[in-house]
Order: structure tokens, then C-alpha cells, then sequence
């Protein structure tokens, strides 16, 4: 599988230095807390995304964001890259996210295009769950 | 770490070997006008007599390692072109005693590639199921046979999982009910000791680039006593007594003969010093959690490991091993999104299958590559872990099996 540079850096970046590339898991039952999880371990990738919210004027602002996924390196790498769209956008604007922005993000080949649509999933999940609690 | 590792680390010996020094010296000895560079089927100079006498050595010192007469070896072009020329050769051969053919669903792709093609031809395949350990068993070929079976098709060493298949057992049920016995055996040369004078098996196929030998050249054992005859593939001079025309290249051979010369000389302490590296490895990786050994530990060959890490994605894993060479199931089939289909094949799960990766040492691995790899799998097995969603529900008790997953 030959792939972009930077599917590889952020690949090797992320496993190398996990807590910067925000690895890891809030508490799923805290009320400022939305969880998404997409895939399924046998098709080979499954991924966890978790918003941690802010209230600002009558919307809600992404503080902060943990993850973990299950897959390919262009999975783990298209998670990763989610994961920095998304500090500091509203919900709104991060609704907006689309599968094609990580795809150009990050050079994805043909094959792996379903890795970006399921980050793609994973935050429409999230930010739905989060709004469930509201 | 030490300096004297040279990156990437070769651990993917059973995919390809490099050639011994000795037999690319000995390769160079028979190109060039100062070399021995005839056709040996030139009749009416020394060039083609010298280059026929390099090839009929090189024939022996291959009868030699396996134990059968030189004339019982045919040339082919590698182990793909041996089982071509022997299932295809048997069964356009014997088609008028019964269009069926027994094999399994772990051979290689060269064998079951052609037996595909003869289904499309109007034969009939059963292709075995290998048993939880990764063995075909005699008695799944037995059940297997009916009265229009012509010839059954086993490999002897699986080439992702090790796992070492009864060619007594299988051969003796063949001989028993008429039917011919092919074998792959190119993962077997060197590795372990096979003795065709007393092995009830009919046709063998050999591979040089897995021994130490170069590319492109390999052999099919056709017995002579009880007498197999086959139909040839390829048309064009009837070299080697008409089964497989063409020019001999006589490099190649000698190459082969060389490194099967070795094979037979070197086979004790190769064996030994496998088993040494083996017993590091695995009693070091058997001390990480969740791990999983592919194929019957108590039939397999020591140079093949294949292990599956659980809740960590096989693909991830080489990308995260980026300085050793290993492969993720058979080097075919890597290049597809396919988990293998040697581990589905053993009821497997999905989710193990496809993060399996094969470990294959050989001769010139040093105990310092295996320190380093220990270290580099270690490494990233923990960090792709901590890393799994599946991993910390592992960790907190959840069984995955009761999951509502999202396929997709």
C-alpha cells in the first residue's frame, strides 16, 4: 500500500506521541460529553470520537475532542486528522466537516476513501449525542 | 541499539530468500564467453557438452536432497509452473478415468488457480477444509474420494502458518484407491528432511528462490516407478524428455543445484540454529497478552510464526513495524483488503485473521534481529493498543461479541 507522506507522518506521529494527537477517553456519562462510535472490529475498523462541549451564546463550542480507533493506518490517520479540524469550531461549522476534507487533508488513495467517511461518521454521531443531553 | 543492525530487518524468509553467496558465485560462473555459457542442448560442440554435464550435476544434487532419482526431476520455471504442469498435466492426461480432483482450501494460490481453471474445463473440485490447527487430515481425503477421483493435491509445509501436513498418511490413502498424489513442496527444501524412495507420492513441486536459490527456476518430481505420466504445458523442442520445452537456463539450474547441494550439506545446523531463534522469539512474545499462535504447534516447522495480535488491526501493525519486513498473511494476497484466506479457513474470526502477521527466520538471521524486532513489536503493539477503542473495552470486561455493531 503506498501511501502519502502524510498519511504516514500523521500515522507515526500519532502512535508515537499519543497524548498531543489527543489519544484517549472522557467519562461517556458527564452531561458536557458527546460519544460517537462507528465501524465494527470485522470489517476491519472501528472508531471512537468524543466531544467535550462549551455553551457560548446560544451555541456550543467544541473545547476539546479525545479519540481512539481500531483499523488501517489511513483510519487511525484520518481520525487523527478529524480530531484537529475539530478543536474550536461550533457545532455547527463542524457539522460542515466533510469525508472530502480529510480525503485532500491528507492525499487518501481511491481504496481507503471509506476510512474519511467513517470519521465523517463518528462526528455526525458525537455531536448527536451530545445534543441528545442537552 | 546496536549499530551493527542494518534496517529494514529481513524477518520474511518463507515469502523469498536471498541467495548464498556460493550459489551467486557459482550462478556468475556460467554467463559470460570465459564462463560455461552453452546450450546444454547443443549436441555437436563442448559449449552445449560442458552446460548438459552443469545441468545433469545440478539435477543430482536436487534428486540428492529429496532422496529420488535424477531422472524424476523436470526443470520448470519456478514451484507456480511445477503445479500448473502437474495438475494440469495429470488431468489432461487422465481425463478418461474420472474428471475429479481432491485439494484444500489453504494451498497456494498456484495450485488453486489451476484447479479453477480445469473446473471451467468441466472437472469437478473438492476443495478440503483444513482441521482448527491448520492441517488436512488423511481422513478429510478419504471422505473425500469417489470413484472418479484422478488425482489429489496437498501441500506438505503451508506457507503462512508452518503447519506440516501427513504425506504418509494422505499418500498411503492414495495409493490404496488408484489416485495420484501431487505435492507442494516449496516451502520444504532445507527445512525438513523429505525421502521421495519411500514417501507414496507421485509428483512434488519445487521451488529454488525459497532455499537460498535464485528466482525464476523451480522442479517437478514425476515418478518413474509406479510410472505418472503427465501432458505437457508448453510445446517447442521436447526438452526434458517432452514434458516442459524450452532452452535450460543453464545459470538458473546450476543456481538451484548449488543451493540444494548446500540445503542437504547445511539442513542439521540450519535446524538447529532456527530452533534457537524460534525458542527466543516466541518465549518472548509469548509473554504479551492476547496473542494468539496460528497453526498446530505441534506439526509445524520453526521458521514460520504466525501470530495474531488481538484488537490491533494487521495492517496497522506492519506500518507501525516499518523497520522489519514481514508479511500479513500470504505476500499474494497482501496487496487486497482481504483478511487471509489460510485463517479464515480455520474459523478464524475476521477481526484475528486480520491481525495475523507472519514471522519467517532463516539462515542468515542473527539473534540481534530478533532482540531488535522483540523490542520494535513490543513497542508497537502497546502503542496501537492504547490507541484501540477495542482494546479498552477488552480491558474493561466488555465481551465484543455482544456489541451492536455498525457494519459497513
Amino acid at each position: 500500500m503506498a501511501y502519502s507522506k502524510k498519511v504516514v507522518d500523521k500515522f507515526e506521529n500519532t502512535i508515537n506521541e499519543p497524548a498531543k494527537y489527543n489519544v484517549g477517553r472522557f467519562d461517556p456519562k458527564e452531561m458536557n460529553v458527546g460519544t460517537g462510535m462507528v465501524g465494527a472490529p470485522a470489517c476491519g475498523d472501528v472508531m471512537k470520537l468524543q466531544i467535550k462541549c462549551e455553551s457560548k451564546g446560544n451555541t456550543h463550542i467544541i473545547k476539546d475532542v479525545k479519540f481512539k480507533t481500531y483499523g488501517c493506518g489511513s483510519a487511525i490517520a484520518s481520525s487523527s486528522e478529524l480530531v484537529e479540524m475539530l478543536i474550536g469550531k461550533t457545532l455547527e461549522e463542524a457539522k460542515e466537516i466533510k469525508n472530502i476534507d480529510i480525503v485532500e487533508a491528507l492525499e487518501l488513495p481511491p481504496i481507503k476513501i471509506h476510512c474519511s467517511v467513517l470519521a465523517e461518521d463518528s462526528i455526525k454521531q458525537a455531536i448527536e449525542d451530545y445534543e441528545q443531553k442537552q | 541499539m546496536s549499530n551493527e543492525i542494518n534496517l529494514p530487518i529481513y524477518m520474511d524468509y518463507a515469502s523469498t530468500t536471498p541467495v548464498d553467496p556460493r550459489v551467486a558465485k557459482k550462478i556468475s560462473d556460467h554467463l559470460t564467453l570465459d564462463g560455461n555459457f552453452g546450450n546444454p542442448a547443443s549436441r555437436s560442440h563442448k559449449f552445449g557438452w560442458k552446460a548438459e554435464e552443469a545441468v545433469e550435476e545440478a539435477r543430482s544434487h536436487v534428486a540428492n536432497l529429496v532422496n529420488c532419482d535424477p531422472r524424476e526431476i523436470v526443470w520448470t520455471s519456478g514451484a507456480t509452473e511445477a503445479d500448473n504442469l502437474a495438475i494440469k498435466g495429470i488431468a489432461n492426461f487422465y481425463q478418461m478415468n474420472g474428471k475429479h480432483i481432491i485439494t484444500s482450501k489453504i494451498e497456494h494460490k498456484a495450485v488453486l488457480d489451476p484447479c479453477r481453471q480445469l473446473e471451467r474445463d468441466g472437472f469437478e473440485v473438492t476443495y478440503l477444509e483444513p482441521n482448527e490447527g491448520g492441517l488436512i487430515t488423511p481422513e478429510a481425503v478419504l471422505n473425500a474420494i469417489r470413484e472418479d477421483t484422478i488425482l489429489i493435491s496437498i501441500m506438505h509445509i503451508n506457507n503462512e502458518l508452518g503447519t506440516i501436513n501427513d504425506l504418509g498418511g494422505i499418500g498411503k490413502i492414495a495409493r490404496e484407491n488408484g489416485i495420484f498424489f501431487h505435492v507442494d513442496a516449496a516451502q520444504s527444501t532445507g527445512k525438513i528432511a523429505i525421502d521421495l524412495s519411500s514417501l507414496p507420492v507421485d509428483l512434488m513441486s519445487f521451488s529454488a528462490h525459497k532455499t537460498y536459490g535464485p528466482k525464476g527456476i523451480g522442479a517437478l518430481f514425476v515418478r518413474r516407478k509406479p510410472r505418472v505420466r503427465i501432458e505437457a504445458q508448453i510445446h517447442g523442442g521436447g526438452h526434458e524428455r517432452g514434458m516442459r520445452s524450452g532452452t535450460l537456463p543453464t545459470h538458473q539450474i546450476v543456481g538451484m543445484g548449488e543451493a540444494f547441494r548446500i540445503a542437504k550439506e547445511e539442513m542439521d545446523n540450519d535446524k538447529i540454529k532456527i530452533q534457537s531463534l524460534h525458542d527466543k522469539f516466541y518465549d518472548s512474545i509469548s509473554k504479551i497478552e492476547e496473542i494468539y499462535v496460528n497453526g498446530d504447534t505441534d506439526n509445524k516447522v520453526n521458521n514460520i510464526l504466525n501470530i495474531s495480535f488481538a484488537y490491533v488491526e494487521g495492517e496497522s501493525l506492519i506500518m507501525a513495524l516499518k523497520d522489519i519486513a514481514v508479511s500479513s498473511g500470504s505476500a499474494c494476497t497482501s496487496a487486497s483488503l482481504e483478511p487471509s484466506y489460510v485463517l479464515r479457513a480455520l474459523g478464524r474470526k475476521d477481526e484475528l485473521a486480520s491481525s495475523s502477521i507472519r514471522f519467517s527466520f532463516g539462515r542468515f538471521t542473527t539473534e540481534e534481529d530478533v532482540d531488535y524486532t522483540l523490542t520494535l513489536i513490543n513497542h508497537a503493539v502497546d502503542r496501537l493498543r492504547e490507541l484501540s477503542p477495542l482494546w479498552e473495552m477488552y480491558l474493561d470486561g466488555i465481551d465484543l461479541d455482544t456489541v451492536d455493531w455498525q457494519t459497513h
